[in-house]
C-alpha cells in the first residue's frame, strides 16, 4: 500500500511533463493533487501499520541471477519518513504556487524527485535503494540551475557532484559488500545476516558513513548545503534541507549502522580519546552543530542563516546516531522528522513569503523595511518557527533534542556540554535573523510610510497560509504529543539495536 | 576441413558481401539518374536488409549447430557461439542503425559506394569476433580497418575529414604492423597460429621472456582498436572529422568486434576457459594460473591510464565529438577492467577444483559483452544526434546546443537519456552495465588491486558526471541563442527515440538483453 506513494509520484510526474506549458494552473493544480494523494496513502498507511514491525510490501525476482530483488518494506522508522516526505512535499507544492517560467517542468523534476524519495525511504534491497538515491540527483540539479537564484549554475553543479561523489563512495561499499557476502543477495535483510568480517567492516563503514553523511550535512563536507539551499527556488530548498538531507542520514542508520555495526568496535588504540569510527563521527557531528550555528550567527542574508541552521541541526541526527543506544537514535530520528518540518517552514517563509515581496535577503537591508507591520502573518510565523527551531518545548524540535543529549548524556558526557553550546549559539542567531528581519528598530519616517503606501507588498496567499498552518501545526502536534510518532520510531529502533550493535 | 561447414559458420559474412555487391550494382546500375535522397534511401534500405538477412543467418547458424570451424579433431579457427555469437548479432543490429542514420546526409554523392564500405567492413568485424586464429584475425581485423579509414575520409569536401583519415591511417597501419609482429613471433614460439595450440604449447614450455615481448606487441596494436590510453591519439581526431555515421560506425562496431577479439584473447590465455572441453592434467593447469596473470598486468595498467586520462580530458573539451570520443577511451579503460581481472590460484588444493569453483572467465565476458554492446548502442545515439545539431546550427560545439529543449523538446529529451546513461545514472541501461561489470570484477578476484581500480572507476565516472551535465546545462538550462525550432528527418528522430527507449527499458530490466547474451550458451 505504501508502494503506491512512489508510483504516484513518478506517474504523475510524467503526466505533468507532458503538459503544455502556457496555463501553468493545469500543471499546478495536477501537481497538488499528486502530492496530496502521496500525503494519504503516506498516513493511511502509517495509521494502518501502526504497531507492526517490519512490513514486507513487495518482493519481485529483479536480476535472479545476481540475488537483486524489488523488494520493498517499511518498518516504523520508513513510515515517519515517508510522513514527512508527504508532508513536504504538499507544503513544496503549495509554496510553488507562484511559478510562471516552465512550470509543467517545474512540477515534473519535483514530482521525479518526491517519487526518488520515497523510494530510497521504503527499499529494503541495498541495490534498489542505491538505484533510487541516484535518481533523487538529476531532478535537484535542473531544479537548482532552472529555477534558482544566487550563483544557481555553481550551486547545483557542487550540489551534483558532491551528491555523486557521496553516492560513488556508497556503490563502493554495496559492491565490496555484495562481493564479500558471497554474491548471493542484495537483500539488506540477507546481507545483515551474511556475518561480513569485522575487519572488512572496520573500513566499509568509515566509507558507507561518509558517503551517506557528505549527503547529510556532515562537516567538513557539507559545504554543498548552505551555497545550495540559499540558490534553490523555495520548494527545492524545503525538500532539499527537509527531506534529501535525511536520506543521507537514514542511509547512515539502515545502511552503515544496521548493516557494519562492527565498524563501530573500538580500535584498541586511541588518540587523544577517539578510538573508534564511533568517536571519530561523534566529533563531526559535535564540530557540526556548534560550527554551523555560529557561522549561522555571522551571516548577512537571511536565507544563509537557515542554510547553516539546517546543517546545525543535521549536526544532531549524527551525534544521536552515534549514542548507539535506545534514546539517542529515538531522538536522531526524531529529530529526522521534526527538522525536516521545521526546516521547510524556516525556507518557506523566508523564500517565499519575505524574499518574493521585499526582493532581498540582505538583513541590513530587511531592516529598514518594518516588516512586523507590514507583512505580520510573516512575522508571526517565522516567530514560531524560530521557537520550534530553537527547541522550544511544546514544539517537536524539543522532543527530538533532549532525547538526543539524554542518549549522548549516557554515552560520552562531554559530547552533551558541546551540543549544549550548539543550542545556545541556536537561540543567538535565530533572535538576531528574527528582529533584523523583522522587528527592525527604527521608526519609519513620514517619507517611509508614504513609500509604503505607495507600493504595497502582495496580500498573503491561500496556499501560503495553507502551507504555513500544515507545517507549523504538525510541529505543535508532534511537540505536545509526541507519542504519535513514539510509539512507531521506539520498536524499531529496539529491532534495529538488538541485531548486532553494541 | 570441411568446407561446407566454413559456409555455414561464414553465413553472416557472406550475407554482408552479397548485399555490398548488391547496393553497388543498384546505385551504380539503376539509381544513377535518381536524386540524391532516393538514392541514400535505397542504399541504406538495402544495407538494413543485407543486416537483417545476416541476423537470420546467424540465428540459422546457431540454432543448427553450426557453432565452429576447424579440422577434424584440431582446434577451432572460427567460434559461432558463446560471447562471438552474442558480438555478431549485436554488430549487425548497431550497423543497421548506423545505417539508418544515414537518412538525409548530404556529405557524399557515393552513396552506394559509402554503404559496400560499411557492409564490407562489418563482415571484417564479424570475421574479427569469430576468429581463433591468428591469422584470420589479422584479415578480419584489416578488412574492418581499411574500411574505417575509407569512411572516415568520405566527406571529401571537408578538409577535416580527410585530415582525420591520414591521422587514422598512419597510426592504425602502424599498429598493424606491430601486431603482426608480434603475432609472428607467438608463430615462432610455439609453431602453430591458433590461440589455444599456443596456450597448450606455451603452458608446457613456461612462457620465455620473447613471449611477453610479443604480448606488449600484441596489446599495442589491440589499444590502438579499442582507443586505450597511450594509444588513444586517434580517436578525439577522427571522431571530430568522419562524417557523423561513419564516426557513429567507428565508435560502436569496431569497438564490439575489437573487444570481442580481446575476450577471445583472454579467454584462451589468461584462464584456461577450454581445459575441462579438452581434458587436462592437474600440472598443465598450475602452470597456467603461475603464469598467466603476469599477462594481465599491462591491461591493467593500461585500463587504468585510460580511465584517468580520458575523463581528465573530457573535462577540458569544447567540442561536443571531442567529447564523446574522450569518453569512449574512458569507456575502454573500465571494459579493460573486466578483461583484465581474472581468478588468482591462491597456491593450494587442486587446482582442478579451483578452476570448477570459478566460473569467471565466461562471467566477466558476458559482463564485458552486455557493456560494449550497450555502450554502442547509446554512442550511435548520441552521434546521431550531434549530426542532427550539427547540420541545424552548423557547428558542434557545446554552445550549439544551447535552448535545445525551447527547440526541439523531443530532441532535448533523448539528449538526456543518452548522456544520463553514459554517465552510469540508474535506471538507465549504463548504469547497470557497470555495476554488472564491477560486479563481476569483484567475484572474479576480490583482492587488493581489483578493488582499487573498481573504485578509481567509480571515482572517474563521478567526474565524467561533470562534463556530461556541461552539454545537459546548455541544452536545458541556459538562455538559448537561437530559438527556431529544429527540424529532424522522420527516420533518424524514430531511431533516436527508439535508442532511448531501449536504454531506458534494458536499464529497468537488465535481464532482457542479459538473458538474450546467455541464449548464445547452448548446453554442450
Amino acid at each position: 500500500m505504501l508502494s503506491l506513494t512512489i508510483y504516484i509520484s513518478f506517474i504523475g510526474a510524467l503526466v505533468v511533463a507532458m503538459l503544455p506549458a502556457k496555463p501553468s494552473s493545469m500543471a499546478r493544480i495536477l501537481a497538488l493533487m499528486v502530492a496530496v494523494a502521496g500525503l494519504v496513502v503516506g498516513v493511511v498507511g502509517y495509521v494502518a501499520d501502526f504497531g507492526k514491525g517490519l512490513v514486507i510490501l513487495t518482493d519481485k525476482a529483479w536480476v535472479p541471477s545476481m540475488g537483486i530483488h524489488y523488494l520493498l518494506a517499511a518498518d516504523g522508522i520508513s513510515r515517519t519518513l515517508v510522513l514527512l516526505t508527504g508532508l513536504a512535499a504538499v507544503a513544496g507544492v503549495l509554496f510553488s504556487w507562484n511559478i510562471e517560467l516552465r512550470t509543467n517542468e517545474f512540477f515534473a523534476f519535483f514530482l521525479a524527485l518526491i517519487g526518488g524519495v520515497y523510494g530510497v525511504f521504503l527499499s529494503y534491497d541495498l541495490f534498489l535503494l542505491f538505484v533510487f538515491y541516484e535518481i533523487a540527483i538529476v531532478p535537484k540539479y535542473f531544479l537548482i540551475a532552472i529555477w534558482g537564484s544566487t550563483r544557481r549554475e555553481y550551486a547545483a553543479m557542487k550540489l551534483a557532484l558532491y551528491s555523486f561523489v557521496g553516492s560513488a563512495m556508497v556503490l563502493i561499499g554495496l559492491l565490496a559488500a555484495y562481493a564479500t557476502s558471497g554474491s548471493h543477495s542484495t537483500s539488506l535483510i540477507a546481507l545483515h545476516a551474511a556475518g561480513l568480517p569485522v575487519s572488512f567492516q572496520m573500513w566499509c563503514f568509515p566509507l558507507v558513513f561518509i558517503g551517506f553523511g557528505i549527503l547529510a550535512g556532515m562537516w567538513p563536507f557539507h559545504t554543498w548545503a548552505p551555497t545550495g539551499h540559499v540558490a534553490a527556488p523555495t520548494a527545492a530548498s524545503m525538500l532539499l534541507a527537509g527531506v534529501v538531507m535525511k536520506l543521507g542520514a537514514y542511509g547512515c542508520l539502515r545502511v552503515g549502522i544496521w548493516l557494519l555495526p562492527h565498524g563501530l568496535d573500538p580500535w584498541g588504540w586511541s588518540f587523544i580519546g577517539i578510538g573508534s569510527w564511533r568517536d571519530v563521527f561523534a566529533v563531526l557531528a559535535v564540530i557540526g552543530i556548534v560550527y554551523g550555528a555560529l557561522v549561522a550567527l555571522a551571516q548577512t542574508d537571511f536565507k544563509f542563516v537557515i542554510g547553516y541552521s539546517s546543517v546545525s541541526h543535521m549536526g544532531f541526527v549524527l551525534l544521536g546516531l552515534m549514542t548507539l543506544n535506545q534514546v539517542g537514535i529515538t531522538g536522531a530520528v526524531m529529530q529526522m522528522f521534526s527538522h525536516g518540518v521545521i526546516a521547510g517552514l524556516l525556507f518557506a517563509i523566508v523564500g517565499r513569503i519575505v524574499y518574493e515581496r521585499t526582493h532581498t535577503r540582505q538583513l541590513a537591508e530587511l531592516e529598514t523595511m518594518h516588516l512586523s507591520r507590514r507583512i505580520p502573518f510573516a512575522a508571526w510565523a517565522f516567530v514560531i518557527a524560530g521557537m520550534a527551531s530553537m527547541g522550544l518545548p511544546g514544539f517537536s524540535g524539543f522532543v527530538a533534542e533532549l532525547q538526543v543529549l539524554i542518549g549522548a548524556w549516557m554515552a560520552k558526557p562531554w559530547w552533551v556540554v558541546a551540543a549544549g553550546l550548539g543550542i545556545v549559539v541556536g537561540v543567538a542567531y535565530t533572535w538576531r535573523a528574527m528582529q533584523k528581519a523583522f522587528f527592525g528598530d527604527g521608526k519609519a519616517s513620514v517619507h517611509d510610510l508614504e513609500q509604503e503606501r505607495a507600493h504595497p507588498f502582495a496580500a498573503i496567499t491561500w496556499p501560503e497560509v495553507t502551507g504555513v498552518v500544515l507545517l507549523a501545526s504538525v510541529s505543535l502536534a508532534v511537540g505536545l504529543y509526541p507519542r504519535m510518532l513514539l510509539d512507531q520510531i521506539e520498536p524499531a529502533v529496539k529491532a534495529l539495536l538488538a541485531g548486532g550493535v553494541q | 576441413m570441411n568446407y561446407a561447414d566454413l559456409f555455414r559458420v561464414t553465413l553472416p559474412e557472406t550475407a554482408l558481401e552479397i548485399a555490398a555487391l548488391l547496393v553497388l550494382v543498384v546505385d551504380l546500375g539503376f539509381l544513377r539518374k535518381a536524386a540524391l535522397k532516393t538514392r541514400v534511401a535505397a542504399a541504406a534500405l538495402l544495407g538494413v536488409a543485407g543486416c537483417g538477412a545476416a541476423f537470420w543467418a546467424q540465428f540459422w547458424a546457431v540454432t543448427h549447430g553450426a557453432w565452429t570451424f576447424g579440422p577434424e579433431g584440431g582446434h577451432a579457427i572460427l567460434i559461432n557461439i558463446f560471447y562471438a555469437g552474442a558480438a555478431q548479432s549485436g554488430i549487425l543490429v548497431l550497423t543497421a542503425l548506423t545505417l539508418l542514420l544515414l537518412m538525409g546526409a548530404t556529405f557524399t554523392r557515393h552513396v552506394g559506394e559509402y554503404v559496400a564500405v560499411v557492409l564490407m567492413a562489418a563482415a571484417g568485424g564479424l570475421l574479427v569476433a569469430t576468429a581463433q586464429d591468428l591469422l584470420v584475425i589479422f584479415i578480419g581485423l584489416e578488412l574492418l580497418s581499411l574500411g574505417l579509414y575509407i569512411l572516415t575520409a568520405f566527406a571529401k569536401s571537408s578538409g577535416k575529414s580527410a585530415e582525420a583519415a591520414m591521422k587514422y591511417y598512419l597510426f592504425g597501419g602502424m599498429s598493424a604492423a606491430f601486431l603482426l609482429f608480434g603475432f609472428s613471433y607467438f608463430y615462432g614460439l610455439s609453431g602453430s597460429t591458433n590461440l589455444t595450440k599456443i596456450q597448450e604449447v606455451i603452458a608446457v614450455s613456461g612462457p620465455s621472456p620473447l613471449f611477453y615481448v610479443a604480448w606488449i606487441l600484441v596489446v599495442a596494436g589491440l589499444g590502438f582498436k579499442v582507443a586505450a590510453v597511450p594509444f588513444h591519439l586517434w580517436a578525439p581526431d577522427t571522431y571530430e572529422g568522419a562524417p557523423a555515421p561513419a564516426a557513429a560506425f567507428i565508435a560502436s562496431v569496431s569497438k564490439v568486434a575489437s573487444f570481442a577479439l580481446l575476450i577471445s584473447f583472454s579467454v584462451h590465455w589468461l584462464v584456461p576457459a577450454n581445459a575441462l572441453v579438452r581434458g587436462t592434467s592437474e600440472r598443465y593447469l598450475l602452470d597456467v594460473y603461475r603464469t598467466w596473470p603476469q599477462l594481465s598486468t599491462i591491461l591493467l595498467v593500461v585500463a587504468a591510464a585510460s580511465m584517468v586520462v580520458g575523463n581528465l580530458a573530457a573535462l577540458a573539451q569544447v567540442s561536443v565529438r571531442r567529447l564523446l570520443a574522450y569518453s569512449a577511451v574512458a569507456h575502454a579503460g573500465y571494459m579493460l577492467l573486466g578483461i583484465a581481472v581474472h581468478p588468482h590460484y591462491p597456491g593450494q588444493g587442486n587446482p582442478f577444483d579451483f578452476y570448477m569453483s570459478t566460473d569467471s572467465a565466461m562471467l566477466n565476458a558476458n559482463a564485458v559483452m552486455y557493456y560494449v554492446l550497450t555502450y554502442g548502442l547509446t554512442t550511435i545515439g548520441a552521434f546521431g544526434l550531434v549530426d542532427v545539431v550539427e547540420r541545424a546550427t552548423g557547428s558542434d560545439r557545446m554552445d550549439a546546443f544551447l535552448g535545445l529543449h525551447k527547440r526541439n523538446p523531443a530532441l532535448a529529451a533523448v539528449l538526456l537519456v543518452l548522456f544520463l546513461s553514459l554517465a552510469g545514472i540508474p535506471p538507465l541501461v549504463g548504469f547497470w552495465a557497470k555495476f554488472n561489470l564491477f560486479a563481476a570484477v569483484l567475484r572474479a578476484q576480490a583482492g587488493v588491486v581489483p578493488f582499487t581500480l573498481v573504485a578509481l572507476a567509480i571515482a572517474f565516472s563521478a567526474v565524467s558526471l561533470y562534463y556530461y551535465l556541461q552539454v545537459l546545462k546548455r541544452a536545458y538550462v541556459m538562455a538559448p541563442v537561437d530559438e527556431t525550432p529544429i527540424k529532424v528527418n522522420h527516420t533518424t528522430m524514430l531511431v533516436l527515440v527508439g535508442i532511448a527507449a531501449a536504454v531506458v527499458i534494458l536499464g529497468i530490466f537488465p535481464g532482457l538483453l542479459q538473458g538474450w547474451i546467455e541464449a548464445f550458451y547452448p548446453v554442450i
